[in-house]
């Protein structure tokens, strides 16, 4: 187990050193980064004296063999835009996107795993209908525009929820919401497909021939095998979330680490994409290690080799 | 961009019972910025929110009175040319930082010295690169010395050149002066949040000079990116300021009734540029006739009406008319799809021809502009590109065509907008030498009158050879609780320090 542990680990390192040194090339296609840090008002003589400043003139690989050195050392660079070092930003804003992450996909699995569960159990039925409408339409409203409802609603209309920022728990309710649904019709029709494709199993149908309580069946034998493929897309959705939790974050000024990422492609801000871009695949690696170690001990079958 | 408008407008609609209420109970002004604010130190921020802070929290050596544009003095209250590169300033005396360190020579000796080293890498190099050192000359006596003459020395020192107190910045640096700026402004800063927020309190120990005592307690600033979100926050009454508020939306709120609605102009102007010089090779732009065609194409005004609107308007001259030396009287092209047809007939383009035209912000405008210049015929091929990405393209000459805009840094002046542009720099597409040698010249000499003569030549051949076409100045909105009074002025500068209650 400890060999296949640092297998992954070392597998880990390798992916998201490709990752970084891909995103280093494309970050520099996206236009000069001098220009990015001199800003919109800046005059030719700002950009020349930023680009020797900061060495842009040199050769990319040289710069990208600088930046992993120091990376190498746990320094990832100071942010262009901020003038702050990038392990203190995203520190500071990676706990908020890890507590909506965490609070939608819970959502999401509170939500979509029984209704999943009860619409493969009636196929066809009202239930099942009702589930399928929700999945549809959880799929096909923006999640932007989503939000602005909820804030309408909730929050002006209403005054039960603050409409922005990341103080309180209550400042969580309305994300969690809209990304949690976002998130909820794959894992429902999973679970449904999965359920489904269960309950017609011949150890299913022994079981019941056997007399065996109705719902222990369900949740005990059914329910455990079918939620397999629902943990790895969960772990995979947890991943999206980090990472694509921007339009939300955006709408609710949650100033989370998904929203830096899309200002600093914006801005230009390179040692923060860079930085994000490895803590994110590490995460992504993290997430996927953490399912397939869960999906082994549901089920033994996947334990071998 | 429907759906957007249907919500605002539901949001709008399902609001209109709801109270806002400015804080005026615990004096505190809340305002939000939809951009998060970069480092607070101002030399390593380009940004308009940093100018902001800028002048709250610092003071400059002079003050330029926005409604007169007269200058005056602010740390200094005296200051005399004694040759056309040597400025000598007498400074306020009992003037003390926020954190209780005196003001005199040595700040501003320190932070002069220390802003054009240019080791430091302040970011804004213009900003600062017109002057060389500065030398103590007694206790509250400074000498400024330039490397050149430099007639918008005054704008400069009244507006972006704030000073520090010399042993904090000594201390802490860009990265603890970006974390707790200390001035001398009638602002100190109470909290700071990179990228969050910030609150600012009076400072009750303010000297006043022009700006005067803040005339609210406190403003407390968040950066909130979504303008819908902010509108919301403005209704639940946890903000008493909007700022830049599109148009549409600012029609919306002001036909509530409930609201100040303020529509102010910006010294933000937008034009089209043309490779009038080839350098993205031998294109059609090189041709006068096919530049005067462009001209006569758009129509400006139907623009401003329908999209741009508030006070925006229609500009024949290369610069914002808030700037000085900005002759408004140069030759301009009436919006004549005919002639302009006529023109590319002569020039060779009966049929037209096709073009890559770029664009970086203001999508809907770019297309309004298209959609003209399709009717006589310019067939045009939209690249819509990050700031970043176009102006590298433009710089490296590969840009035939593009609709830009450019902001000048609150400058005051008409060289903050042609010595970028037509000096030969790599923004520069007209490359004409005399238009260079009038400019350049302009911008070296002190004489208000012979400076305002060649600025006007260089506009206006500008004009006549139509290397551009200027379109329409900017303008911003302003949106305010009741209770709430300021009134905006024509820089975008908000100065919070003009904040008060009704």
């Amino acid at each position: 187990m400890l060999l296949y542990i640092l297998k992954r680990l070392g597998l880990a390192a390798l992916v998201a050193l490709t990752v970084s040194a891909i995103s280093f090339s494309l970050l520099f296609l996206a236009g000069d980064p001098a220009i990015s840090i001199a800003g919109e008002n800046a005059s030719s003589e700002d950009i020349a004296a930023i680009t020797e400043r900061y060495g842009f003139d040199r050769p990319l690989p040289v710069q990208y063999a600088d930046w992993l050195v120091s990376a190498a050392q746990g320094d990832l660079g100071r942010s262009w835009y901020f003038d702050l070092p990038t392990t203190q930003i995203i520190g500071d804003r990676l706990g908020v996107t890890m507590t909506l992450g965490l609070l939608a996909i819970s959502f999401a699995l509170i939500l979509a795993i029984p209704m999943g569960v009860a619409a493969a159990v009636r196929p066809n039925s009202l239930i099942d209908r009702a589930a399928l409408f929700i999945s549809v339409v959880g799929q096909a409203i923006p999640s932007f525009w989503f939000g602005l409802i909820l804030i309408v609603v909730f929050s002006i209309k209403l005054g039960l929820v603050p409409a922005s920022g990341s103080d309180s728990w209550k400042h969580f309710i309305l994300p969690t919401v809209v990304l949690g649904y976002y998130a909820t019709p794959a894992i429902m029709r999973l679970t449904r497909a999965g359920m489904i494709e269960v309950l017609s199993a011949d150890y299913i149908r022994t079981a019941r021939a056997k007399g065996l309580n109705p719902r222990k069946v369900l949740f005990k034998h059914a329910l455990r095998n079918a939620v397999i493929p629902v943990i790895s897309l969960a772990a995979v959705q947890m991943g999206f979330m980090l990472g694509g939790s921007i339009v939300v974050e955006s709408i609710f000024a949650l100033h989370g680490a998904g929203f830096l990422a899309w200002e600093s492609i914006s801005r230009n801000d390179l040692p923060v994409m860079q930085a994000l871009i490895l803590v994110f695949s590490m995460f992504y690696i993290l997430f996927t290690f953490l399912a397939d170690v869960l999906n082994a001990w549901m089920d033994p079958r996947l334990r071998v080799g | 961009m429907k759906i957007w408008k249907l919500l605002s407008g539901t949001a709008l609609c399902a609001c209109l019972s709801a109270p806002a209420f400015a804080d005026k109970a615990s004096d505190t002004v809340s305002m939000a910025f939809n951009k998060e604010l970069e480092t607070a130190d101002t030399y390593f921020n380009t940004a308009r929110e940093g100018l902001l802070l800028n002048h709250a929290v610092w003071d400059g050596l002079l003050y330029r009175d926005p409604e007169t544009g007269e200058y005056k003095g602010n740390l200094a209250t005296d200051w005399t040319w004694i040759d056309d590169t040597t400025l000598e300033l007498t400074l306020r005396e009992g003037v003390t930082f926020h954190n209780g360190e005196p003001f005199n020579a040595d700040d501003v000796v320190y932070t002069i010295n220390y802003v054009t080293d240019p080791e430091n890498g302040v970011k804004n190099k213009a900003n600062v690169g017109w002057m060389d050192h500065a030398e103590k000359v007694d206790e509250y006596t400074v000498r400024i010395i330039l490397p050149a003459p430099f007639p918008a020395a005054e704008e400069f020192l009244a507006g972006p050149v704030a000073m520090y107190p010399d042993e904090y910045y000594a201390e802490v640096g860009p990265t603890g002066m970006g974390l707790k700026p200390i001035g001398t402004g009638p602002f100190k800063l109470a909290e700071l949040e990179p990228g969050k927020s910030f609150t600012l309190e009076r400072n009750d120990d303010y000297f006043g000079g022009p700006k005067g005592m803040a005339g609210v307690g406190n403003v407390e600033i968040r950066t909130i990116p979504e303008v819908n979100t902010q509108i919301a926050e403005f209704f639940n009454g946890t903000l008493d300021f909007l700022w830049g508020v599109p148009a549409d939306q600012a029609e919306k709120l002001e036909a509530m009734g409930k609201y100040t609605v303020v529509n102010a102009p910006a010294m933000r102007v937008g034009y089209v540029t043309m490779d009038t010089a080839g350098r993205s090779g031998d294109g059609p732009m090189t041709d006068q006739r096919v530049r005067e065609a462009v001209y006569h194409a758009i129509d400006r005004q139907a623009i401003v009406d329908a999209l741009v609107k508030g006070s925006s308007e229609v500009i024949d001259t290369a610069c914002s008319p808030a700037q000085f030396a900005c002759d408004q009287s140069v030759t301009g092209y009436e919006y004549d799809p005919e002639k302009s047809k006529e023109l590319l007939a002569e020039a060779g383009y009966p049929d037209g021809f096709e073009i890559d035209f770029y664009a970086y912000r203001n999508r809907p405008y770019a297309e309004a502009i298209m959609g003209y210049l399709n009717e006589v015929g310019i067939t045009t091929n939209l690249n819509f590109m990050q700031y970043a990405a176009l102006r590298e393209k433009h710089r490296k000459g590969e840009v035939p065509m593009a609709f830009l805009t450019w902001g000048s840094n609150s400058v005051a002046d008409a060289s903050a907008i042609t010595a970028e542009f037509f000096t030969e720099g790599p923004q520069d597409d007209a490359r004409d030498p005399e238009v260079v040698e009038w400019i350049e010249t302009a911008d070296t000499t002190i004489d208000k009158e012979e400076r305002k003569a060649l600025y006007s030549k260089a506009l206006q051949k500008i004009a006549t050879e139509a290397y551009w076409v200027p379109l329409w100045t900017y303008n911003v909105n302003y949106v305010m609780s009741p209770e709430m009074d300021f009134t905006p002025t024509d820089d975008e500068l908000v100065r919070f320090f003009d904040f008060s209650w009704n």
